[in-house]
């Protein structure tokens, strides 16, 4: 196997965060005598990355998402452990290393509002060495891919955000990085915006061999592009596999969805399983994943169905049943 | 590696003149005040050295009219303004990208600098005409006082924004960046000449002046231009200067190092 790209070893990283009560009063105590909290914001976690794999990092608001990244990309220092990015270590932010990387925030801009998107890109072509030749081929691939022609020469505040997400994301591979951070590079984005930057994502991973680490809020993203999740709660890991297994692991439940021909009395289904939804002649079901044939069987027996699905459960419920299941242990 | 520097620095240049230049107006109310500033300096000592016969230890009013223009003139060149903008780009994550880019940070702001400089010199040079057309300048100076002076400038300029650029990772620290600036300013305009010519100062600020760095900043390159200076002063002047020079770049190494340290502590 080769090395790996990215690979945690029991990273941590604790901030120290001051801390005071509300009032007046307090505010004057605090000028004296700080108070500090330690927040664990990453708790000893330890991943590989192979290269050319995309994975998705998911985890709510806070849980250690955008410090992991941070601390990958060089803008943090762990508290304890160890991290190796390629053959860097990442806080050490040596040229090399911020050459082959790149990290896109979906809140925050790099690009300059005042002047077009072409300019700036200029300007990373020179910080970044990018030999011409080669400049002038990942533009190319850039513009065609996002659809970028009538947006880079236009100032950036007056592009929509979806435009200029498509032009931060372009200038954050003009030096056509192996590693790609990506942290909700689609928030905020309508539908169609969002499958556009995926296709894109996917493209360029498939186009470049990148490694690519993603979070994101959206399930459609992780779906489109990660066969892998790692899943972080409170700065621990609480599952790493691919997407299936996570499925398989957290939902022990299938969902039976069943058109009828001609609706029928409550009292007639409610056994078959937990009713989820119903309106007329249609009815969702959640039932135990080992009865799943079983149930089946007995709904095409014994009611009048016209069509019936058998569905693992959508991600964002699987998601929600893995933390709901940490808060109860 | 110096012509990749050079490189960069061109391209800086224009993107930072493509963004200046999207705020001509802007540019143009902050040089009013520019000018304004000598202007009023000028009125205020013209009339005290009338008042005194004259002469006000050792400037005539053509002196101060000498002086107070090539202020402005060495204050436009030497000046920076990226200590009330750290703050503003700590916050709002730009720092992030500054950090992320594989090269220093702060070269992006001196080209920054350069560019609304070059872009301020078609105001300045018809201002200093202006100001010499409404109060005329005794002028006795040769062609070497303007090459040192101009070269004295360089060195300020650089010694300067060296230590601003510093004082700027304070904002890195604490959240009182505000308190700091307005110290060090009011610590600039009365050490460094800016105010005033040193020699119309009390004796007390004169003496503190010599063992800080900011009269080495106005005072020194102005008096040098103007040919106030005896081969000693202007041999210690620039012994000053260099001195100064090494101490803080090598302060802003130290300083800059412990600053990414805890920005990486607190991660904004």
């Amino acid at each position: 196997m080769a090395d790996p790209v990215i690979l945690l070893d029991n990273l941590s990283k604790t901030y120290l965060v001051p801390e005071r009560d509300a009032g007046v009063m307090a505010a004057a105590r605090s000028l004296v005598q700080r108070r500090h909290r330690a927040i664990k914001a990453v708790d000893q976690v330890s991943f590989r990355v192979e290269p050319g794999e995309v994975v998705g990092f998911l985890g709510p608001n806070g849980a250690g998402k955008t410090t992991t990244l941070k601390m990958l990309s060089g803008l943090l220092h762990p508290t304890s452990g160890t991290g190796r990015v390629l053959a860097y270590e990442p806080w050490q932010r040596q040229r090399d290393f911020l050459k082959v990387i790149t990290l896109v925030m979906g809140q925050r801009n790099q690009l300059n509002w005042d002047i077009p998107a072409s300019d700036s890109f200029e300007l990373n072509r020179v910080i970044y060495r990018v030999p011409p030749a080669q400049y002038q081929q990942t533009l190319e691939e850039l513009v065609e891919l996002l659809e970028l022609g009538p947006l880079i020469n236009k100032p950036v505040r007056n592009l929509s955000l979806g435009e200029r997400m498509k032009c931060e994301i372009a200038a954050a591979l003009l030096h056509r990085p192996q590693v790609l951070f990506l942290d909700e590079p689609t928030i905020g984005l309508d539908v169609t915006a969002q499958r556009r930057i995926r296709e894109f994502i996917r493209e360029y991973n498939r186009r470049h061999n990148a490694t690519i680490l993603l979070t994101s809020h959206y399930m459609a993203d992780v779906e489109a592009l990660c066969k892998r999740i790692v899943v972080i709660h409170h700065g621990r890991i609480l599952f790493d596999g691919p997407l299936a297994e996570l499925v398989k692991r957290f939902s022990p439940h299938k969902t039976i969805a069943v058109e009828l021909e001609h609706p029928i009395e409550s009292n007639q289904y409610a056994d078959f399983g937990e009713v989820v939804t119903q309106d007329d002649g249609r009815l969702m079901l959640r039932v135990p994943k080992a009865d799943t044939a079983k149930v089946a069987g007995r709904l095409l027996a014994q009611l009048p169905v016209s069509d019936l699905t058998i569905e693992d459960p959508p991600i964002e419920e699987v998601i929600e049943q893995v933390f709901a299941q940490e808060v109860e242990s | 590696m110096i012509r990749a520097i050079g490189e960069i620095y061109a391209a800086q240049l224009r993107t930072s003149l493509a963004v200046q230049f999207q705020y001509r107006m802007s540019l143009a109310i902050w040089m009013i005040g520019r000018v304004i500033q000598p202007l009023v300096a000028l009125v205020v000592w013209t009339t005290v050295a009338r008042a005194r016969g004259g002469d006000v230890s050792g400037y005539s009013e053509g002196d101060f009219a000498a002086y107070f223009i090539i202020q402005m003139i060495v204050t436009q060149a030497t000046f920076s303004w990226i200590m009330w903008e750290y703050d503003y780009i700590i916050r709002s994550g730009q720092f992030s990208f500054r950090l992320l880019r594989p090269i220093h940070p702060i070269h992006a702001d001196v080209a920054d600098n350069l560019a609304y400089k070059v872009l301020t010199l078609v105001i300045l040079i018809p201002a200093a005409f202006f100001l010499a057309w409404l109060f005329p300048p005794t002028l006795h100076w040769q062609w070497w006082n303007i090459v040192a002076g101009l070269l004295a400038t360089v060195i300020a300029f650089i010694m300067r924004f060296t230590l601003e650029w510093m004082l700027a990772m304070t904002a890195l620290w604490t959240n009182r960046v505000s308190a700091v600036n307005q110290t060090y300013d009011v610590i600039l305009i009365f050490f460094s000449g800016y105010f005033a010519p040193l020699a119309v100062m009390p004796q007390l600020v004169q003496t503190l002046a010599n063992f800080l760095p900011f009269r080495w900043l106005i005072a020194f390159p102005i008096e040098l231009t103007l040919g106030r200076l005896t081969p000693t002063e202007i041999l210690i002047g620039f012994g000053a200067q260099l001195f100064w020079l090494v101490i803080v770049q090598a302060s802003l190494r130290y300083v800059w190092r412990a600053g990414v340290k805890q920005y990486s502590a607190v991660g904004s």
